[in-house]
């Protein structure tokens, strides 16, 4: 395979980066919103979008803030909130050149989100990680100005258009499952038992009070494990098609 | 009442989710040969998405219907394999015009 240049693999992060800059744009609008809404300044609303990059963890995060929890209650709600860039993670430290320095892996590391990872883990062959610094660029630019506009004029926009943009994000993942899905029956099943299984645990008595966060950690590591023991991945060598 | 300044916890969430995110990346630096692990991380994204996608999607408008047409328009559209932008760009101008709609 041929090696792309830094600046290719920049420019073409840039690009598949851009339309969940848009999307990050509009959900990072009603974060900074919220964030005004208990007082904050746009400074910090847009600091706290540039230190995190997390949508649920800094939802959460101004709700404990707001209500004046102890440091012990945020981390906890951090850790479990985001424990799912742990599982993010370590699928991306297969998927990049295993002679990569850490200073590449730190980097990378700060932009491991839901939307970032899904572009990530798709690319063909290696990961390089000025791919991803490309599209950690753009994705987190849109990110913070949203933050930061959403906490300065929240209220100018029509309420409309906000709604509209919320499933921007929503349709991104959907463009990333839906193809592998129509190619491999193993990924369309654990795709659909995954959205039953999730469903199930947001109405459920007894499990819905359960965070958006931890539910999504406990469907994935079941149906993970039990898609990888039904179907075991053959290739040899890793390089998936 | 807050009891700490807003960086407090601000630099708090800052470390906690950084560590979560680079801990994994900088210490696995071997090919994973176990062939569970292998398949479980191969599976991992598509169910994570989907967990996370799903039901919260119905949930992101205005209201259930709006959200659920806009759903089918983004899976659809995704079926036919067109791009994220034109994907997420179809489920938002879908979810726009079904709340146009006079009965909602």
């Amino acid at each position: 395979m041929e090696k792309k240049s830094r600046k290719t693999n920049f420019i073409e992060g840039l690009h598949d980066g851009f339309p969940i800059c848009l999307g990050y744009f509009a959900v990072s609008f009603a974060i900074g919103i919220q964030a005004a809404g208990i007082g904050m300044t746009s400074f910090q609303a847009a600091m706290l979008s540039l230190l995190n990059v997390t949508s649920a963890g800094q939802f959460a995060g101004i709700e404990v803030i707001a209500a004046g929890g102890s440091l012990l209650e945020m981390a906890g709600v951090q850790f479990i909130i985001n424990l799912r860039y742990m599982l993010m993670s370590t699928a991306l430290s297969q998927k990049v050149d295993p002679s990569l320095e850490t200073r590449h892996r730190l980097g990378i590391a700060y932009g491991v989100t839901d939307e970032i990872f899904g572009i990530s883990i798709l690319r063909e062959g290696i990961l390089s990680p000025w791919f991803s610094y490309g599209a950690i660029f753009i994705a987190v630019a849109g990110w913070v100005a949203g933050t930061f506009f959403g906490a300065l004029a929240g209220s100018v926009l029509p309420q409309r258009l906000i709604y509209a943009l919320g499933i921007a994000l929503y349709g991104m993942f959907i463009a990333i499952i839906v193809p592998p899905a129509r190619e491999e029956k193993s990924i369309l099943i654990g795709v659909l038992s995954a959205m039953a299984a999730s469903t199930i645990l947001s109405y459920a008595p007894a499990v819905r009070n359960l965070s958006s966060g931890t539910r999504v950690i406990l469907v994935t590591l079941v149906i993970s494990a039990v898609c990888a023991w039904i179907w075991p991945v053959q290739e040899e060598g890793g390089t998936k098609k | 009442m807050r009891t700490y300044s807003v960086w407090v916890y601000m630099i708090l969430m800052a470390v906690i989710t950084y560590l979560i995110r680079a801990l994994p990346l900088t210490l696995i630096r071997k090919e994973i040969k176990n062939p569970f692990l292998k398949s479980f991380i191969y599976y991992l994204p598509y169910v994570t998405l989907a967990a996370m996608t799903f039901p919260a999607i119905l949930h992101a408008t205005a209201n259930t219907v709006s959200a659920a047409c806009g759903f089918f328009a983004a899976v659809i559209l995704a079926y036919f394999r067109k791009s994220l932008i034109i994907v997420a760009a179809g489920a938002c101008i879908t979810v726009f015009l079904v709340e146009l709609l006079p009965i909602l």
